[in-house]
């Protein structure tokens, strides 16, 4: 198998292109309306891309086998720092309505802190405490941008810093 | 004359008390922001774009305007000092500004870029306000099998002047196109690949992919490697070029300034391209080659004036056909969208004094940076001087809160969090994601083009080759398709991007 992919990188893509292609088809094609050409269904467009898609995904792959077209390897996939920011920025996003800005910020501060390889606790809570309230001030006291603030508590929300 | 009256509008609306202050808040926050290592003009403007919510249209405008020099000339900035280009159109700047700054010339080179970047924009702002007018005349007879044709053309040119394997840039545009139609399709009312979740029927926001892709992929990427940031603090002073390096600088500013505006109108050029084929021509014609690379004024002075005169010329078709060239522009159509403005040929005549006001704070924009970067840029230098490990946190919540707030939901911060790791994917596999973002604008307009083209003609797709427009703008797609096949231009186009690696 190695010795056959001679540039992994086009080959990767390639089959990652075959896979959202045929997704992307097959979906239309299962879920709604062809059509035809003068009167297009919803499916048409989306079903013709998505075929081209996964042709292009072949070709790319089939092209990735030739010695004309050699390649570095794929790099190293680095799963640390995927997780951490990542999974912190869900988190964040999941959090912001119940816990409210202010403590969904510095918990994004801290845990996305975690991808770097130097994490000090006491420098990101300091870190995080001082962006969120930055925030705060700039995007809800400042702009009124509707960002809710404070944990969805009701004795909270008569907090008045707490409302925009 | 009646572009003298046009300019006289436009400079009325932009010299006015509140957009000039917007207009500066705009180039500041830009600054600020592009001048963080890792986080180019898109994703820049993609953070502060809710800022901008709270605005009437006109002045929201012109200070996206102005947050798109900003991050631009801030990205140049780390590029001289740090040699971590903030965005691929600064990565030639990087050649020859981080070494003139290991020299301790670090303040002549910010200086020439800042010098060299007014008079491209000044040159480009007289450019658009020429052009763009009698483009939108011609634009207004077009119809929808045209629209569709010239969408075509300018996808295929984007992926033409590209860099990196064209098949995989054609792919990627696909997978923008398909993208760009999750959600509700106008025509049928069907909720097209939403897997069932109510928060998708609207689409995916432009906000999420741009930010995802361009601003979270990128902090993963830059996770990845140990800091080795070498930063060139103390020498930054004597930031005006004396007489005989302004002489030096005349002649690549000029080249610089003529080929970026030019390759800016192109669809697909953009900075990008203006940059590299710019630092490009001064190698060739040097008369000592060898300098380059070594800390050549020149290397700077054209690349510099490149970028930021097709960063403005690319607003030409954008605001004359509504079509976007590059991802920022892209970008700049969403956020039109969103204060209620479709981009077209129409804006000129419906809303002249957002079109003019805008051409003019260009200008206005273009001569703040340079007030505002030779006082500050001290202050940059501080910014740049902090770790990454405090600056990526800074940012990431930033760009969450930007993101959220685009239209408050909670789902656009997962889809931007999806989108991050999809961007690591398409580096890790070579795939340049800017066609993708393409793409994703123009696959719904494309669609709909497209749909009204043949139920016009009843389904007879001949009517794309005998609307003369249409089929001019086809035949130049085919011949563009074939010319970058063709092996003599194949290697060309290579030799054009080779400085990156």
């Amino acid at each position: 198998m190695k010795a056959l992919i001679k540039n992994p990188r086009d080959f990767w893509a390639g089959i990652m292109f075959i896979v959202i292609g045929c997704l992307f088809a097959g979906v239309a094609l299962a879920s709604y309306k062809m059509g035809t050409a003068a009167r297009m269904g919803p499916a048409y467009f989306p079903f013709v891309l998505g075929g081209l898609l996964a042709l292009l995904g072949l070709v790319i792959s089939l092209l990735s086998l030739s010695k004309k077209n050699a390649g570095p390897a794929v790099e190293k996939f680095h799963w640390a720092p995927n997780f951490w920011v990542l999974g912190s920025i869900c988190l964040f996003g999941v959090t912001l309505k119940i816990f409210g800005a202010l403590l969904s910020g510095v918990l994004l501060v801290l845990l996305s802190a975690l991808g770097s390889s130097e994490f000090k606790l006491r420098d990101m809570l300091l870190l995080g405490i001082g962006l969120t309230i930055f925030c705060a001030a700039v995007f809800v006291w400042g702009l009124g941008l509707p960002i809710p603030l404070c944990p969805n508590i009701d004795a909270l929300q008569q907090v008045k810093l707490c409302r925009i | 004359m009646e572009l003298l009256n046009n300019l006289g509008l436009g400079f009325s609306v932009a010299l006015a008390g509140t957009n000039i202050l917007y207009c500066f808040i705009g180039v500041l926050l830009g600054t600020l922001i592009g001048v963080l290592p890792g986080i180019g003009p898109v994703a820049t403007i993609a953070m502060l774009l809710p800022t901008t919510f709270v605005l009437p249209p006109v002045s929201a405008l012109i200070m996206l305007a102005g947050i798109y020099y900003g991050a631009q000339y801030g990205g140049s900035t780390t590029a001289i000092l740090v040699n971590l280009p903030g965005e691929v159109s600064s990565v030639v700047t990087c050649l020859d500004g981080y070494q003139m700054a290991r020299q301790g010339k670090a303040g002549k080179a910010l200086g020439v870029a800042a010098l060299g970047s007014f008079f491209a924009g000044s040159v480009s702002t007289l450019l658009i306000a020429a052009f763009a007018p009698p483009l939108a005349e011609v634009a207004l007879k077009f119809g929808p099998a045209d629209y569709f044709s010239l969408m075509v053309l300018g996808l295929i040119a984007a992926v033409v002047l590209a860099h990196g394997s064209l098949i995989k840039a054609i792919a990627m545009i696909i997978l923008g196109l398909l993208i760009g139609l999750v959600g509700t399709d106008v025509n049928s009312g069907v909720a097209r690949f939403n897997f069932g979740l109510p928060e998708l029927i609207d689409g995916i926001g432009i906000g999420p992919i741009a930010m995802g892709i361009f601003g979270f992929g990128e902090i993963i990427r830059n996770l990845e490697h140990t800091e080795k940031r070498e930063i060139f603090t103390k020498n930054v002073s004597g930031l005006l070029p004396n007489w005989s390096d302004i002489k030096q600088c005349i002649p690549p500013v000029l080249r610089g300034t003529a080929l970026g505006s030019f390759l800016g109108i192109l669809p697909g050029g953009g900075a990008v391209l203006g940059a590299f084929s710019a630092y490009t021509l001064e190698k060739k014609i040097a008369k000592d080659p060898s300098r380059f690379g070594k800390g050549a004024i020149e290397g700077v002075a054209a690349p510099e004036s490149a970028n930021n005169a097709a960063a403005q010329t690319s607003f030409i078709p954008l605001l004359t056909l509504g079509i976007p060239s590059n991802p920022v522009m892209a970008l700049m159509i969403g956020a039109m969208i969103i204060h209620g403005i479709q981009p077209g040929p129409q804006i000129m005549t419906a809303k002249p004094d957002l079109f003019w006001g805008m051409v003019a704070s260009m200008w206005v924009g273009n001569l703040m940076l340079v007030i505002l970067n030779l006082p500050l840029i001290g202050m940059w230098v501080k910014l740049l001087s902090l770790p990454y490990r405090l600056l990526y946190p800074a940012i990431l919540i930033f760009c969450c809160i930007g993101v959220y707030s685009i239209s408050n939901a909670w789902m656009d911060v997962l889809l931007a969090a999806a989108c991050g790791f999809m961007g690591y994917v398409f580096y890790k596999l070579d795939c340049e994601p800017s066609p993708l973002l393409l793409g994703f604008v123009l696959g719904p307009m494309m669609e709909e083009n497209l749909r009204r083209a043949l139920l016009l003609s009843r389904g007879d797709p001949g009517v794309f080759m005998t609307r003369p427009i249409s089929a001019t703008l086809l035949v130049l797609a085919l011949l563009l398709l074939i010319l970058v096949m063709a092996p003599a231009i194949r290697k060309k186009r290579e030799e054009a991007f080779v400085e990156e690696d």
